[in-house]
């Protein structure tokens, strides 16, 4: 199938000569979650702001639902609603007021019901008369998501969404994300919380230096990288690890109180059974065992740390 | 052409104007009815008539211009510089909007505002002072055409300026005395021979010269001159609004 959104070859140089992006290529899939992760100063917003529109690009080409961003800059722009990072409403309008308003820009004709819906869905009902600078933090962002929403985008960008928000608003917005999802919108994200992604995401990008250095399958992805890593804590600490147990390429930790196994998912190193009944044999007893999953959040550290 | 969001802008625009009553529209009318007060019959009554016309009537059409300009350049600079300055643009940017219908609604909206408040001013100015109009439809074109051109050029400076007090800038060290020097409240006939001479390369006195013609079918210089001058600023700011767009000075990075 032909990917929503088509990125290649895409770099920008600002003026001051700092280079935000490097020849970036990225295909988007239709109707997935897609998860950009990267440090601050990667380039995860200069890439969403060139795809929508608001940066200027220095080369390369982006095609949305195979339009070209350039030439055809109407059709590619009105498919995509963007939540971007910063709070920034229009101060003295209505909730209401200024979805509507967002709705026009996106060249939509007035569509009470459908705002309405959005308002309810976005617990921002109570709120559909107030003006926008009465409201708090966490209400101006359900406003810049109904606003992202209020043209019906087949593609949303969320920058940061949960950056700030409370825990409430967080799970109401992946609600929200996992509706639109179901309904067929592709959803790029990018977070710095990467316990979000792990659960959200379909794929997972991650950027660095203005580089893509990874693109992979969530699932894939942890099954790739993830490591296990088991730790035993013995009845009797040890001077060494005994000869009979040397291929397990153990480690003495805890002054020899305790024995690290550390071994990936795919399991080419001999499995857990037989280490535990060579070291039964071995006559090494233990008082617990612990073993424990490395997250996305140590995958991502490792890759961005060794790029 | 995406009519929604040109309207959809305007109204936005004509909605802070309603928002805003007392500093856009009754702001402007007490301040023009003190002109009147002052100049017209405090002064104006121990000052002759300028070309068989009473001095008090004689200021009409240049008071009318005076607050067209200043209201066309700040309704329309702050229509664009606001966004830019909260970071509301960032929606206007990725809209699937042309440079052409950005600058007409936010332009048509100013200039809509200031029509008004121009026609505001001449029915204030009809209770101080018996009025009679010449040139109606030329009255309007002249009204339309600088309140346009202005908006145009308020639009550059909202899309230059970095700050509140460039936004400040031009409009007051530049178009105000322009406008008190272009013979708002004298004919550029009373000046001595030099200044008269000087005062010719300011735009304004085009402006309000055509305008007063409108008026009383007198004027300083000639008609097609003060059009022809009043089209050439028009082309001019739609040069630069359209090289500003081209390149997305201080826009796009």
């Amino acid at each position: 199938m032909q990917p929503i959104i088509s990125i290649s070859g895409v770099s920008k140089t600002y003026a001051s000569g700092f280079t935000a992006l490097k020849e970036v290529n990225l295909d988007i899939r239709r109707g997935e979650i897609f998860a950009l992760l990267g440090p601050n100063g990667a380039g995860k917003t200069t890439l969403i702001s060139i795809v929508c529109g608001i940066v200027n690009r220095s080369g390369g080409t982006v095609t949305v639902d195979g339009h070209d961003i350039g030439t055809d800059y109407r059709a590619a722009r009105s498919l995509i609603g963007l939540v971007p990072q910063e709070l920034t409403v229009e101060a003295f309008e209505t909730v209401r007021a200024t979805l509507n308003f967002s709705r026009g820009l996106f060249g939509k004709p007035p569509n009470p019901e459908l705002v309405d819906q959005i308002l309810k869905d976005l617990s921002l009902w109570d709120k559909r008369d107030a003006k926008v600078t009465t409201l708090s933090g966490g209400m101006k962002r359900r406003v810049m998501i109904g606003k992202a929403l209020a043209h019906e985008p087949q593609i949303l960008f969320l920058d940061e969404p949960t950056a700030g928000v409370d825990v409430e608003l967080r799970q109401d917005m992946w609600a929200m994300v996992r509706r639109l999802r179901e309904s067929g919108v592709t959803i790029i994200l990018t977070t710095h919380y990467i316990e979000e992604a792990e659960e959200m995401a379909d794929r997972v990008g991650v950027i660095n230096h203005g580089e893509i250095i990874l693109v992979e399958d969530k699932t894939e992805l942890m099954r790739k990288l993830g490591r296990k890593v088991m730790k035993l804590e013995l009845r009797q600490k040890l001077d060494a690890i005994p000869a009979a147990l040397s291929k397990y390429a153990l480690e003495l930790t805890g002054d020899g109180g305790a024995l690290t196994y550390t071994y990936d998912n795919q399991s080419e190193r001999p499995g857990v059974a037989s280490l535990l009944r060579d070291l039964e044999a071995a006559g090494i007893q233990f008082r617990d065992l612990d073993t424990e999953n490395s997250s996305l959040e140590e995958i991502f550290v490792n890759l961005v740390r060794h790029s | 052409m995406n009519r929604h969001a040109i309207w959809a802008i305007y109204r936005v625009e004509m909605a802070r104007t309603m928002r805003t009553l007392l500093q856009s529209v009754v702001s402007p009318v007490i301040s023009t009815s003190l002109y009147f007060v002052v100049f017209g019959a405090a002064i104006g009554s121990r000052i002759s008539e300028i070309g068989g016309v009473s001095y008090g009537a004689f200021i009409v059409p240049g008071l009318i211009m005076l607050s067209l300009l200043t209201q066309s350049i700040s309704n329309a600079s702050f229509g664009i510089y606001f966004p830019k300055f909260v970071g509301t643009i960032f929606e206007l940017l990725s809209a699937p909007v042309s440079y052409l219908e950005i600058v007409t609604a936010y332009v048509g909206a100013a200039a809509t505002k200031s029509v008004a408040i121009g026609l505001i001013i001449l029915a204030t100015a009809s209770l101080f002072v018996p009025l009679h109009i010449e040139h109606p439809f030329w009255m309007l074109c002249f009204l339309v055409l600088t309140a346009v051109t202005f908006s145009l050029f308020g639009f550059i400076i909202g899309i230059w300026a970095q700050s509140f007090e460039q936004l400040q800038l031009v409009p007051l060290l530049i178009v105000t005395p322009l406008t008190f020097l272009g013979g708002s409240f004298y004919s550029i006939d009373m000046l001595p021979g030099i200044w008269r001479t000087i005062t010719l390369f300011n735009p304004v006195v085009y402006l309000i010269s055509g305008f007063r013609w409108s008026f009383f079918g007198t004027a300083d210089v000639s008609l097609g001159v003060s059009l022809g001058m009043t089209l050439a600023f028009l082309f001019a700011c739609i040069a630069v609004v359209g090289w500003i767009f081209k390149t997305g000075y201080r826009l796009r990075t």
